[in-house]
């Protein structure tokens, strides 16, 4: 097997020698690119994130922004990357890196690097297109959504404590389309970068990336201790701030069988491997409840990287995905050495950070049946809109017809050790009116559900009044719901 | 106009242009101290050993078992220190501790040839211990009667008599929490030894006279002996004005050791756990007011929680007490103050710098009030605004308060506050589920150091024979834009383009004995002392120019470049050639310049004086929606006037006043430091001490709507080219979203429902408070004497310390 390398802002360097449990910021400081900063090293400020060329969905390939602090260089065997310093040069500085620079974009400029990654993915994105002028008036913008096209939510990963952002904001909204012969950009209509299996060990410790399913479960049967990455998230941030150290990690972000997506008749089905972006990217509406998940999932930057089989599989009770799948009745194929199986997610979990995934199965993709549930709702309670995580998560899916609600299914995070169903609160209402009435007495049954902790971030007192409020809020807004899938 | 405001035709001061560094910023190239590990060979890194207890007495420290791990180099404790075992400047904070004064304090440093070598000694060190009983929050101290340092008291009138006549009088009570400093640069230090002995450390400081003085007395080592630099820092915040002193110290006592540069460098958790932060209070308070709403008398206890030592606690403290008044006329004051020792990181300055705590607690009292009075929270407040003639409790007149009320009036104008204030009205009456607020508050802030010693500042000023410019001054850049202003500055003074001037870092060598950038000084002290050093170099220069272009000395003019003579005839000469002329002349191009602010005193003993050059004015009007259901907020509009006298930059004002105010509202709605209180192994751990638990603003807490203007006509004679300090004031301005919340949280209970709000006001705390406000429990505040009585200090109280010990005993001995 070669030597793995990785491209950065155009130059082949060799990985060879790194400690393997070195990240992408650790390893590009260490060649001279300063301009990658540790601000947090838990993917929660963004002052190191990077653009990486990844396979796209409206164009061959995508430039993505990730968090260089999570990201275990070897993974990026065979990799493009662009920092800050590839963008521009102080004397040849890049359009993002000029607005955000003439418009006051940086004071203290610790966080600016980063900030100029996440906009140039932005600035980049294949399907970013520039609001019609309206017939009375400018193109139509908000807060939000510039009129070039800009979505901020590009930048909900990217902390900055100096500027207050509206100057990054402007710049942001201030930018036009990539020039003709901008190589960054004409580089989106080549192929990404193939993915070479990579194996690497050293340090007593092995990385491997296998090129395809039947491997890597050959390669977790043999090794049931090894630990699974895809998008390290979460394995990252045991790494940098829990030290965590794994004898045998195993990369399976990139593999083919794991990056599927299907719309049948009876059902969608997710690639585990997919991330949470290209998940949003490819449903495209087709589940609405996941629609309204994905904004208040983390970040970009995190959901860039993270994908919805990591989120399932590291069994956190707080992970935004679990409830809004309960809620839809998912089910995981498990896949192992002996074959496939299918588990409803409901069945799942079996403690904290536990399930019924056995040593050498790895999960390859989320099925959500249909038709959907024909009112779903997605309720997160945290301290901060963007990027927080949450204190209380609500999933509702219910079937009303004749103004009688014909199921119900509500999946809740965030209340217990393992993301549950709200099955005392789905039988108070399932054969009842949809009206205040029942509403009321549900919610008194959905306040007592699953054991709610004090904690940092709320108190179990004001988590079980969320619950509470989350069913009485859901039932406001459709209180008269029209009849969807009657 | 004063020479020391006044600018010249054409000046560059006044453009907008973008800060200094800022292509350097966007492209990665800006160098920051960690930055320089690469560039330095050999280095070793330090690692603390932090031991998890929030009180204990250290019984054995067995370091053989981290030498024993490969790469571990040495392990640094209080015996290997050759001079005095201390961070501060009041000998209270061991820099290798015996004591464990809480949770996660590092008792000694691992140098390892890599930092995972370095962490895995660190965790081999075995550290024995004694708990010891623990006081974490500050109503601990409290009961338990722990304070620490001077317990002040600022007076004027007769508190209790006018408590008694006035027709209105509430008691109540405040505990309001700090904030965590969160720069996006962790601290850093890195130390070498040059050939003699001597000492070069490179810092993320905000002070680096102090980093100086501590590292020398830490070494045994005289102040010339050591030098510190600061390239630049990625964010202070006031958080790299002490802090900062003693980790430089033990990275130069490893490099003093082992003859080898050493990098320390916090990692975020330990930044957090190990670095002191804003300080929370708590407040007890009696308030009269008269039958029109007019403050009468304020009776208040202040509490300021500062940790495990005094850090600067006390002047911290003295800022509280002098701006308890915030922006109002309050005839009796009597306001004690105090600091409660407790069991956490030792608290520190913080962007207002205790001025935030004092005028927090008057807004608050305002916004309970106000509908116990019956009256509008904005007429509540314009009715109590200084006038003309009046002082502040501690004895300085207020001047131009009429620029406070144009600025009052300008954004009653420009956010369409009454109609707005009638339209959310309304809709609030037709939206059960969510309700509207719209709440305006002023800001005064007192500008110079408490301490009048330290309004003081140094630069020097080298012209090349080429005609080019160095400048070097005594301050830190921070990302304020301090040093955009100073080349700003220099190139007005000078009359040359902007592109002749270049900035060096901050050296202790270059300008010796600096104040801390800090207190919003820096471009006061520095600019006045960067515009003497270029006077005294235009001055001579006018000299040889005047030969040159045949009129008197005072008949020459500089700018653009150009050299001129008021003469009619007078053809202009390149700057560079009169540069050159004057180096064959033999005068001296290069110039130290030195500026004190003029008119201060300050008794802290009495809290009586003048202590500031002059106030700062803002007002702010902002609006929020909170949902019913959840207690969850956005801020829809905020419009904001703010007076920077006449700015010298003003992209730099902008993004100060813009950036101080979301650092505000992250403080008072949304950043939530929780230490562990309950009995157990955890107590006194942080339970916020990291980016995932600890939430700062973020893009969703911008305000969707931001209007920002700078007051016109707003020239301050007291300060470089007419302008004014603007660092701190600006977080003030986000009094207006708190009140706003409460506001909004009111309207879910029936009129003149008054709401006790908890800071952070986070979700949570606004849906208890709506929760209130809809009837499940009445406010807290009393309404009639006695209620709640603030504590008075006992007799023996002990008086403030402004000074070190060392510096006390010198001038006391004078």
């Amino acid at each position: 097997m070669p030597s793995p390398t990785a491209t950065v802002n155009g130059q082949v360097l060799s990985l060879s020698g790194v400690d393997l449990h070195t990240t992408v910021l650790d390893w590009l400081r260490s060649r001279g690119l300063l301009g990658c900063k540790e601000g947090c090293a838990e993917g929660e400020c963004g002052a190191c994130s990077v653009l990486v060329a990844r396979p796209g969905i409206s164009s061959p390939t995508r430039w993505t922004a990730l968090n260089a602090c999570l990201l275990p260089v070897l993974t990026l065997d065979g990799q493009e990357l662009i920092t800050a310093e590839g963008l521009g040069a102080p004397d040849a500085l890049h359009p993002v890196q000029r607005e955000m620079a003439v418009r006051g974009g940086s004071q203290c400029g610790y966080c600016t690097p980063g900030f100029v990654c996440s906009m140039a993915a932005e600035f980049y994105r294949p399907d970013r297109v520039p609001a019609e002028p309206s017939e009375t008036g400018p193109a139509p913008s908000d807060h939000l959504h510039g009129p070039n096209g800009f979505d901020l939510h590009a930048l909900s990963g990217n902390l900055c404590r100096c500027t207050g952002y509206r100057p990054i904001r402007d710049a942001a909204f201030a930018l036009g389309a990539p020039a003709d012969d901008d190589r960054i950009a004409t580089r989106r209509d080549q192929p990404p970068p193939p993915v070479p299996g990579t194996r690497v060990a050293g340090g007593g410790a092995r990385f491997a990336r296998p090129a395809a399913l039947t491997e890597a479960l050959n390669l977790i049967a043999e090794h049931p201790g090894a630990l699974l990455v895809a998008g390290s998230t979460d394995w990252g941030v045991d790494v940098n701030l829990r030290a965590a150290r794994a004898a045998f990690v195993v990369a399976i972000d990139r593999l083919p069988e794991l990056r599927t997506f299907r719309v049948d008749s009876d059902a969608v089905e997710i690639g585990a491997a997919l991330t949470l972006s290209e998940a949003e990217e490819l449903l495209d509406g087709h589940v609405p409840l996941l629609d309204q998940l994905f904004p208040q999932f983390a970040s970009r930057l995190i959901r860039n990287g993270a994908t919805m089989g990591g989120n399932l599989g590291t069994g956190s009770p707080i992970g935004d995905t679990a409830p809004a799948l309960l809620a839809l009745d998912a089910s995981l194929i498990l896949a192992s050495a002996n074959g496939e199986r299918e588990v409803l997610l409901a069945d799942y979990f079996t403690g904290y950070r536990r399930s019924v995934r056995l040593p050498g199965e790895l999960i390859r993709a989320v099925r959500i049946p249909l038709p959907q549930p024909g009112l779903v709702g997605f309720s997160k309670v945290a301290k901060r809109r963007f990027d927080d995580i949450s204190s209380v998560a609500v999933a509702f899916g219910l079937d009303v017809e004749d103004g009688v609600v014909r199921r119900a299914r509500i999946g809740l995070g965030g209340v217990a050790a393992t993301p549950l169903r709200a099955r005392a609160t789905e039988d108070a209402l399932t054969g009842r009116p949809w009206t205040a009435e029942t509403v009321r007495a549900a919610a008194d049954v959905m306040a007592a559900e699953g054991t709610p902790l004090d904690d940092h971030r709320a108190s179990a007192r004001y988590r079980s009044a969320m619950l509470r409020q989350a069913l009485l809020k859901f039932h406001a807004q459709h209180e008269t719901p029209l009849e969807v899938g009657a | 106009m004063s020479a020391l405001s006044e600018r010249p035709a054409d000046p560059v001061v006044g453009t907008a242009i973008p800060h200094e560094s800022a292509a350097l910023h966007v492209t990665g190239a800006a160098l920051y101290t960690d930055d320089l590990v690469l560039r330095t060979k050999d280095v070793l890194h330090a690692y603390p050993v932090q031991v998890l207890h929030a009180h204990a007495q250290v019984t054995r420290l067995q370091t053989e078992a981290a030498l024993q791990v490969p790469g571990v180099v040495r392990v640094l404790t209080a015996a290997d220190v050759p001079g005095v075992n201390d961070a501060g400047v009041k000998h209270d904070e061991p820099l290798f501790p015996d004591e464990v004064m809480f949770f996660g304090h590092a008792v000694c440093w691992v140098l390892g040839e890599s930092l995972e070598a370095a962490r895995l000694g660190a965790a081999a060190v075995e550290v024995d211990v004694e708990l010891l009983p623990s006081l974490v929050s500050v109503r601990e101290a409290i009961e338990a009667g722990n304070y620490q340092g001077g317990q002040p008291t600022l007076e004027r009138g007769n508190v209790e008599a006018d408590l008694a006549a006035a027709a209105h009088i509430f008691s109540g009570e405040f505990e309001f929490a700090g904030q965590e400093h969160f720069y996006l640069e962790t601290h850093c230090a890195l130390a070498l030894v040059d050939e003699n002995g001597q000492v070069f450390v490179q810092s993320s400081t905000q002070h680096p006279s102090e980093t100086q003085e501590i590292v020398a007395h830490v070494l045994g080592l005289s102040n010339s002996e050591v030098t510190v630099q600061c390239l630049r820092m990625g964010g202070g915040f006031g958080g790299k004005e002490m802090q900062p002193h003693g980790l430089a110290a033990i990275a130069a006592l490893g490099a003093r050791l082992t003859g080898r540069p050493v990098r320390l460098r916090l990692n975020r958790t330990q930044d957090i756990t190990m670095t002191g932060k804003r300080h929370g209070f708590h407040a007890r308070w009696r308030v009269g007011f008269d039958e029109d709403g007019c403050l009468q008398a304020l009776d208040a206890t202040l509490t300021a929680d500062g940790g495990w030592s005094l850090d600067l606690s006390e002047p911290v403290l003295a800022r509280a007490l002098c701006h308890i008044d915030n922006a109002y006329w309050i005839p009796a004051v009597r306001v004690n103050g105090r600091i409660a020792k407790t069991n956490k990181t030792s608290q520190t300055a913080f962007r207002g710098f205790g001025g935030p705590q004092g005028m927090l607690v008057i807004e608050d009292i305002l916004g309970r009030c106000a509908p116990l009075l019956g009256q509008d929270a904005a007429a509540l407040r314009h009715r109590n605004l200084y006038a003309a003639g009046q002082t502040t409790p501690y004895g300085q007149p207020v001047r131009h308060p009429e620029r406070l009320a144009r600025t009052w009036q300008q954004i009653l104008d420009s956010s369409d506050f009454a109609a707005r204030s009638e339209q959310i009205a309304a809709s609030n009456d037709s939206s059960p589920d969510t309700k509207r607020g719209l709440a305006i508050t002023p800001v005064k802030f007192g500008i110079s150091f408490n301490l009048t010693a330290f309004n003081q500042g140094g630069a020097l000023v080298h012209v090349y024979k080429d005609g080019s410019v160095l400048i070097n001054h005594g301050g830190t850049e921070m990302g304020q834009g301090l040093h955009t202003k100073m080349l700003q500055v220099a190139a007005t003074t000078l009359g040359v383009p902007l592109e002749r001037v270049r900035l060096a870092p901050t050296r202790t060598d270059k300008v010796p004995n600096t104040s801390a950038t800090a207190a919003s000084s820096g471009t006061d002290l520095n600019g006045g002392a960067i515009k003497d050093a270029c006077e005294q170099i235009r001055g001579r220069l006018a000299s040889v120019a005047a030969e040159r272009l045949g009129v008197a000395p005072s008949d020459v003019r500089f700018g653009g470049g150009q050299v001129r003579g008021l003469a009619f005839a007078s053809e202009p000469v390149l700057w560079e050639e009169v540069v050159q002329l004057a180096y064959f002349q033999r005068v001296q191009l290069w110039a130290a310049g030195y500026y004190r602010t003029e008119g201060l005193h300050w008794d802290s003993a009495r809290m009586q004086g003048e202590p500031f050059k002059y106030f700062a004015y803002g007002v702010a009007a902002s609006e929020v929606e909170v949902d019913g259901f959840t207690g969850a907020y956005r801020v829809r509009r905020v419009d904001i006037v703010h007076d920077v006298g006449d700015s010298l930059s003003p992209l730099v004002d902008l993004g100060q006043i813009e950036g101080g105010f979301v650092q505000g509202v992250g403080w008072l709605t949304l950043e939530d430091l929780r230490w562990e209180e309950g009995e157990g192994p955890n107590r006194g751990r942080l339970a916020t001490s990291s980016a995932s638990t600890y939430k700062l603003p973020s893009f969703s807490e911008m305000p969707e709507v931001f209007n920002v203007t700078l007051l016109t006509d707003a020239t301050e004679e007291g300060a470089v080219f007419g302008s004014k300090a603007v660092g701190e004031p600006p977080l003030m301005l986000a009094f207006s979203v708190r009140e706003a919340l409460r506001q909004a949280a009111a309207a879910f209970g029936p009129a003149g429902t008054s709401v006790d709000l908890a800071s952070p006001a986070t979700p949570e705390a606004i849906f208890w408070a709506l929760e209130q406000a809809r009837g499940s429990g009445g406010a807290h505040v009393e309404d009639g004497a006695p209620g709640t009585r603030p504590e008075q200090p006992a007799a023996d109280a002990p008086a403030m310390q402004p000074l070190s010990k060392r510096v006390q005993h010198v001038l006391s001995d004078a």
